[in-house]
C-alpha cells in the first residue's frame, strides 16, 4: 500500500476565515495524502472542516472571509496554494475535479445536458473540434452507466433524476481524465438505493481509470464500503488516520469510537442508538487542551491543557490522543517498517 | 456494470419537442387568458407602428383648415383637432414614436443596468459600493424630474427624452441584477462551473447572466409602459417630441385648449396611451407568473 506514489499531499493546511468575531481557524494544521488510484474517506460531523479542506485543495475558498493562511498542497511538484489564478484554473477539472452534495442544483438549468459537457470539455481541450467533444461526451455518459446517452445529450437537467443528474456531475468531473476526483458529499442527497448506486460506481470508475478519489462523508457505512484509508477529523484538525480496516476493527481515538457506536446495528434491534453528547465545539473556541476533551470520557487532566500530538502508533496508523501517546513507534522502528 | 444501469423509467416520457426552459415559460404564459390579451394588445400596436404608414388614411401633417374641430363621423373616425388634423392617422403614426421611444429607451436601460448590476454584483467590494451608491442617488430623485433635468440639459427633443427615459430607468435594471446576480453566484452550478476550470468572465456571461434574465424580462416588459407614460408626460410638457410629430402626450398636451368643445381630441390620444400601457402591464404580469419560479407551485 505504502508502495503507492502519493499525488497530492496536504501539509500543515490552515484556512482560516477571517469574520467580524476574530480569525476562525476551520481547518487547522492538517497533514494527509491521497495516493495513486486510492480512495481516501474523509470522516467527520458537520463543521469540523471537511468541506473547506476539500475546497481548500480545488482552491475555491470562497474569499473573502477565508483564506489559506498557511501551509502547502503539493499536486506532483506543483503547490496549488501558491499558483495564480490562470494556472490553477488549468489545474481545476484538468487534475483535480470535483463533485457536489447537491446534484439538483450542480447544472445550470438554462442549458442541455450535452451543452454543459461539452463545455467542460473545451475549456480544457482548446484543439479539440465540437465533434470530438461531442463523442466524448457521449462516451462519457455511458461511462457512468446512463442509457440512452446521446438523446440525453439534448436534456435539460430538470428532466433528470437526482441519481442520474450525479451520474452526469461525475461525468463531467472527469471528462478530462483528472488524477483526483474529490467528491463531497456526493451522495447525501440521494435516496439510500441510488446512493448504493453511485457509490459502486465511483468505484468502479477509481479501479477502471485509476482516478484516486478523495470522499468527503459524514457516513461511516459510505467509507466502510468504499474506501481504502479513512481520515477522520474534529474540529479542524485529523484525529486519527488509517486503513479502513484497521480503523473500524480497532479504533483508537474516543471520538472514532464514539461515531463507530453511532452507526445502527441491525444485530441488536431493541438497543436505543449511542450518541457522542454535546456538539462539534466552534472552530477557534478551544484555545487549549485537546479539542474533543469535553465530550470525551476518557479525558484526564492533561487533556484540558494540552493538546495531543498526532501519534504514530503502528506503520499506518495516526491517533490524536494522549492514550495512545505510549505507544507511539520509535521513529527509529518506523523508518525500517517504511523502508 | 450491468447492475449500475438505472431503470429508464424514472425519466418523464418527453414529447418529440425539446421542452427547454423558454418552452416551458410559453407554456404557462398562454394559459393566463388575461396575459394573451395584453400581449394581443401589444401585438396589435406593433402591427399599427409597423405599418402605420400605409394604412392612415391620410399624413401626419396634412392640415385642411376648413375641417378644423370635427366630431368623429364616417370620414375622420376619431375627428379633426385645431388645425384640421385627422386625429385617427395622428394616432396611428404616433404608435411608432411611442413604440419606439418605449423599447430603446428600455434596451438602453437594460444594456446599461445589466453590465453595471453584474460587476457590481459579482465583484463587490468597492466597485459595488460606488455602482451602488450612484444608483440610490438617481433613486432619491423623483423620476420624472431627473428626466427633466436631463432634457433640459441636452435640450428638447423626441431623441433626448429617449436618453433621458433610458437614464433614469437604469438604476432599477442595475439593482435587479445585482440582486439575482448575488443569489446566483451562490448557487452550485456555478461553484462546480469553477471547478471545472472555467474562466470568470464565461461564467459571468455564459452562467451567470442567461440566468439572472428571467427578471429583466419582466421588468422590462413593465418598463416600456412607464417609458411611454413618460414619453408622454415629456410631450405633455413641452420637452419630448417637437411640433408637428403626432406624439401621443404632445397630442394630449395640444389639445387643452379645446377640451371642452372638442373632447375626442384628448379622449382618443389618452386612450391610445392607456391601452398601449395597459397591453405591457397585463403581458409583464403574465410573464412575471410564467417566468418566476417563486410563483410555481
Amino acid at each position: 500500500m505504502s508502495a503507492r506514489k502519493a499525488i497530492l499531499q496536504v501539509k500543515g493546511l490552515q484556512t482560516s476565515f477571517f469574520t467580524d468575531d476574530g480569525v476562525i481557524p476551520a481547518v487547522d494544521n492538517i497533514d494527509f495524502s491521497v495516493h495513486e488510484g486510492e480512495v481516501l474517506g474523509i470522516v467527520g460531523e458537520s463543521g469540523c472542516g471537511k468541506s473547506v479542506t476539500s475546497l481548500s485543495i480545488m482552491g475555491l475558498v470562497p474569499s473573502p472571509p477565508g483564506k489559506i493562511t498557511g501551509g502547502e498542497i503539493l499536486f506532483g511538484d506543483k503547490d496549488l496554494t501558491k499558483l495564480s489564478d490562470k494556472e490553477m484554473r488549468k489545474v481545476r477539472g484538468n487534475d483535480v475535479a470535483m463533485i457536489f452534495q447537491e446534484p439538483m442544483t450542480s447544472l445550470n438549468p438554462l442549458f442541455t445536458i450535452g451543452n454543459q459537457l461539452m463545455e467542460a470539455i473545451l475549456i480544457h481541450k482548446k484543439d479539440w473540434s465540437k465533434k470530438k467533444a461531442r463523442e466524448r461526451a457521449i462516451e462519457m455518459l455511458k461511462l457512468v452507466g446512463l442509457p440512452r446517452s446521446e438523446e440525453l445529450m439534448k436534456d435539460y437537467p430538470h428532466q433528470l433524476s437526482g441519481g442520474m443528474r450525479q451520474r452526469v456531475m461525475i461525468a463531467m468531473a472527469l471528462v478530462c481524465d483528472p488524477k483526483v476526483l474529490i467528491a463531497d458529499e456526493p451522495t447525501t442527497a440521494l435516496d439510500v438505493t441510488i446512493q448504493a448506486q453511485i457509490l459502486a460506481l465511483m468505484k468502479d470508475l477509481n479501479e477502471r481509470l485509476n482516478t484516486a478519489v478523495l470522499l468527503i462523508t459524514h457516513d461511516l457505512g459510505v467509507v466502510a464500503e468504499t474506501c481504502e484509508r479513512v481520515v477522520v477529523m474534529y474540529a479542524g484538525q485529523i484525529v486519527e488516520e488509517g486503513p479502513v480496516p484497521i480503523i473500524f476493527k480497532d479504533p483508537q481515538h474516543p471520538y472514532t469510537k464514539g461515531l463507530l457506536q453511532s452507526v445502527p446495528d441491525m444485530r441488536f434491534k431493541k438497543q436505543r442508538l449511542y450518541s457522542i453528547p454535546g456538539n462539534v465545539p466552534k472552530p477557534g473556541s478551544i484555545s487549549k487542551g485537546c479539542r474533543f476533551a469535553a465530550r470525551c470520557e476518557f479525558a484526564f487532566d492533561k487533556c484540558l491543557t494540552e493538546n495531543p500530538d498526532l501519534y504514530q502508533t503502528s506503520s499506518v496508523h495516526k491517533t490524536r490522543c494522549f492514550l495512545y501517546q505510549n505507544q507511539e513507534v520509535l521513529a527509529h522502528d518506523r523508518t525500517l517498517i517504511e523502508s | 456494470m450491468s447492475k449500475l444501469e438505472p431503470k429508464s423509467t424514472n425519466v418523464a416520457p418527453q414529447t418529440d419537442k425539446v421542452a427547454g426552459p423558454w418552452y416551458e415559460a410559453w407554456r404557462s404564459f398562454k394559459k393566463s387568458k388575461i396575459a394573451v390579451v395584453g400581449a394581443g394588445i401589444v401585438l396589435f400596436f406593433i402591427i399599427v407602428a409597423l405599418i402605420g404608414p400605409w394604412i392612415a388614411p391620410q399624413g401626419i401633417n396634412d392640415q385642411v383648415l376648413a375641417n378644423r374641430l370635427l366630431k368623429p363621423s364616417r370620414e375622420f373616425w376619431l375627428g379633426t383637432d385645431d388645425f384640421g388634423r385627422d386625429i385617427l392617422s395622428r394616432i396611428i403614426h404616433g404608435a411608432r414614436i411611442s413604440l419606439w421611444v418605449g423599447f430603446f429607451s428600455v434596451i438602453g436601460s437594460v444594456v446599461v443596468g445589466s453590465i453595471l448590476g453584474i460587476v457590481a454584483g459579482y465583484y463587490g467590494k468597492w466597485i459595488d459600493t460606488i455602482i451602488s451608491r450612484v444608483f440610490d442617488i438617481m433613486l432619491a430623485f423623483p423620476s420624472i424630474l431627473l428626466a427633466i433635468a436631463v432634457v433640459s440639459v441636452l435640450g428638447p427633443s423626441l431623441q433626448n427624452a429617449l436618453i433621458a427615459i433610458a437614464i433614469i430607468n437604469v438604476p432599477n435594471f442595475g439593482r435587479l441584477i445585482r440582486s439575482k446576480v448575488l443569489s446566483i453566484k451562490e448557487e452550485e452550478y456555478i461553484t462546480s462551473a469553477k471547478a471545472i476550470g472555467m474562466q470568470d468572465i464565461r461564467i459571468l456571461f455564459s452562467h451567470i447572466l442567461p440566468n439572472s434574465m428571467a427578471p429583466v424580462i419582466v421588468q422590462g416588459t413593465l418598463a416600456i409602459a412607464t417609458a411611454i407614460i413618460e414619453a408622454a408626460a415629456l410631450g405633455f410638457l413641452g420637452l419630448g417630441a417637437e411640433a408637428p410629430l403626432p406624439e401621443w402626450g404632445k397630442m394630449l398636451a395640444d389639445a387643452r385648449v379645446n377640451f371642452i368643445n372638442a373632447p375626442w381630441t384628448m379622449i382618443f390620444p389618452g386612450l391610445a396611451i392607456m391601452l398601449t400601457v395597459l397591453g405591457f402591464n397585463l403581458m409583464g404580469d403574465g410573464l412575471r407568473d410564467a417566468l418566476d419560479p417563486r410563483m410555481k407551485s
